[in-house]
């Protein structure tokens, strides 16, 4: 696919540029420009997926290396579909996926709201409350696992200031119950600013007149809010939960640092199970199965997703 | 607009939602003031109950990040004689001893390597690309919005298990070349796709002249387009240079010993009696402080790059 498009490229470049051309034809540049790129996201990118694909119908084993590689067929996508423990890690992630998501979207769209009501230093504040998305997911982790320590944690004693509860007396990452809040809590400070500047260039890219016109028509603030903002924003806030929603599948480093997948296994996303399944079990066969597995089923909801994207785009 | 539109929000209106935003500015950085602050406690400081606002600074912590130590006896300290700089002075009053530098800085110098390394070839690679299917007619807009993000969807993890297999037998695993195109090939798509609306938006009359003035269309290129597109790219490099910053998955799966990056190796931080939050903290400050300040300055140019180009100013 990708080749051919480097040949149309050259093909629907007119002519008569190409005799323009002194030294190299534009076709030659064509090729010179795209060609590094392609060959290096061949490698990287859709070469592993193949051979992802070719392994997940095995059973090899990296650290087996001299053990036959038999063909297993799909037994190792049955075994997956018909294992416990991945429904569960399933159930745990799509428990962070939502929460994180809702969140995120309630509390990005509000500030995007009040920001865009542009009160002076607006800018400087939206950038302080960005900071926290450029960082790096696995040392801030890192370091929320000391916010959230028991007795010293500033976590706990916020908690136990606002609440008076005893700031020793929970565990935010070693409580069954609470440990799935905690990823959802780090996550959501994480990247709510992200769902927030989608929505905020949303807001602003509704022209005001439109709510002039709304003002002459004496339509309520209220009925503007819901008739002209909400829709207006939508696709917006579309694009920026599909973002979240990826990233959030693929979610490992904030996590593995936070809470390692555990108590127990409580808060073993998806992509920590696989890297326990590949790397620590060695299972590579039927990693690469998993693997498989949850790609197609990220690129799965994503497609139905952005066709839905596009019919709320063209409304 | 004149101060009378009606879309202009009342002064009570402003009030409101700034202090509301505000409000919410401060929560949000505590945890990053917090990460400061602690790098300049004591460890006792540290895990003070409750904890502390004020406190006495020390760079007790940035000392023990950059190096390691180790327990001595009363005795042998004595028989070592006096403390000859000011960092073994301040490990000396726990009772301990500089043994070594810490591989602080070798993470730290890796990091910066590979960073500015892959960030260089993405935008080399990146640029040539864009500008290609941006000037040469692409028939293919939409299907490259899907395959880019398509190749984003792959959970680190799951291309792992080839990458690691295909660099153990070129011999790239644990090498900085090999992180180098591994994160050039991660973010080539991101700066494609910026690169290519940055170039976009550069009116093609330029270059036209430019043909017609007897530039052959590389020089063209490098001396019309390139120029033009200097902001894009510089803001995408940012982009660049801070995902290979922040990098995790694949750092902790594919190095070990020679070219480890920063961010598995913070973590992996501890004293000599237990986890040493303040050496954690400092570790982590100098870590992050650059891409905050990064941040803070190239505000104005960040926006695009973090929603993928999808939101155009």
């Amino acid at each position: 696919m990708l080749k051919s498009s480097v040949d149309r490229v050259a093909e629907a470049t007119p002519r008569a540029i190409a005799n323009r051309m002194h030294g190299l034809s534009d076709r030659a540049l064509a090729w010179l420009f795209v060609g590094p790129s392609i060959v290096l996201l061949l490698a990287v990118n859709i070469f592993p997926l193949i051979w992802t694909i070719r392994l997940s119908f095995t059973n090899f084993r990296v650290n087996r290396p001299n053990a036959e590689v038999e063909f297993v067929g799909l037994k190792n996508y049955l075994n997956i579909l018909s294992d416990r423990d991945i429904w569960l890690t399933m159930q745990a992630t799509a428990h962070f996926l939502i929460w994180t998501i809702v969140l995120q979207v309630l509390i990005g769209f509000t500030l995007a709201y009040l920001i865009n009501k542009k009160f002076r230093g607006n800018d400087l504040w939206t950038t302080i409350i960005v900071l926290p998305m450029m960082l790096s997911p696995a040392v801030v982790g890192n370091f929320w696992t000391f916010l959230y320590q028991p007795q010293i944690g500033l976590f706990n004693y916020a908690v136990g200031f606002l609440t008076g509860a005893d700031p020793s007396s929970f565990s935010m990452i070693g409580d069954v119950s609470l440990a799935p809040w905690a990823i959802v809590i780090v996550d959501t400070w994480m990247w709510t600013p992200f769902v927030m500047l989608i929505c905020l260039a949303g807001l602003r890219s509704i022209p005001g007149s439109i709510y002039e016109a709304a003002e002459c028509d004496r339509a309520s603030k209220w009925r503007q809010f819901w008739t002209i903002t909400i829709p207006l924003v939508l696709p917006f806030l579309m694009l920026a939960v599909l973002f979240r929603g990826i990233e959030n599948f693929k979610m490992f480093d904030l996590v593995v640092q936070l809470t390692g997948g555990g108590p127990g296994s409580i808060t073993e996303l998806t992509s920590i199970n696989l890297k326990r399944e590949a790397f620590e079990k060695w299972r590579t066969g039927y990693a690469s199965a998993y693997a498989v597995i949850l790609f197609v089923t990220v690129f799965g909801l994503a497609s139905i997703y952005v066709k839905a994207l596009n019919k709320v785009k063209q409304r | 607009m004149s101060s009378y539109s009606v879309t202009e929000p009342s002064p009570r209106q402003k009030w409101a939602a700034g202090i509301l935003v505000i409000g919410y500015a401060l929560i949000t950085i505590l945890p990053l003031v917090w990460i400061i602050t602690t790098s300049f406690k004591s460890p006792s400081d540290a895990i003070a109950y409750p904890p502390k606002t004020f406190f006495t600074p020390t760079v007790e912590g940035y000392v023990n990040v950059f190096t390691t130590r180790t327990r001595l006896s009363p005795e042998q300290l004595q028989a070592l004689g006096e403390p000859t700089t000011w960092y073994d002075k301040l490990v000396r009053k726990d009772g301990l001893v500089i043994s070594g530098p810490s591989r602080f800085a070798e993470r730290f110098t890796n990091s910066v390597i590979i960073g500015f390394g892959s960030t260089v070839l993405c935008i080399v690679l990146g640029t040539a690309a864009a500008y290609a299917f941006s000037r040469f007619k692409v028939p293919l807009k939409d299907d490259l919005l899907f395959f880019i993000l398509s190749t984003r969807m792959m959970p680190p993890i799951a291309v792992a298990i080839p990458i690691f297999l295909m660099f153990r037998s070129l011999g790239l695993s644990d090498t900085h070349a090999g992180m180098i195109l591994l994160y050039t090939a991660v973010n080539l798509s991101l700066s494609v796709w910026l690169l290519k609306g940055f170039i976009d938006e550069i009116p093609i009359e330029y270059e036209e002249a430019a043909l017609i003035d007897g530039y052959t269309r590389f020089q063209a290129f490098y001396k019309v387009v390139l120029p033009q597109a200097a902001t894009g790219i510089a803001s995408t490099a940012i982009f660049c240079l801070i995902f290979a910053w922040n990098e995790y998955a694949f750092a902790v799966l594919l190095t070990s010993g020679n070219a480890q990056t920063a961010p598995p190796f913070i973590p992996t931080i501890i004293g000599v009696s237990g986890q040493d939050w303040p050496a954690v903290a400092a570790g982590a400050t100098l870590f992050l402080v650059p891409v905050m300040v990064f941040t803070i300055l190239l505000r104005k140019h960040l926006l695009r790059g973090i929603t993928f180009g999808a939101v155009r100013k």
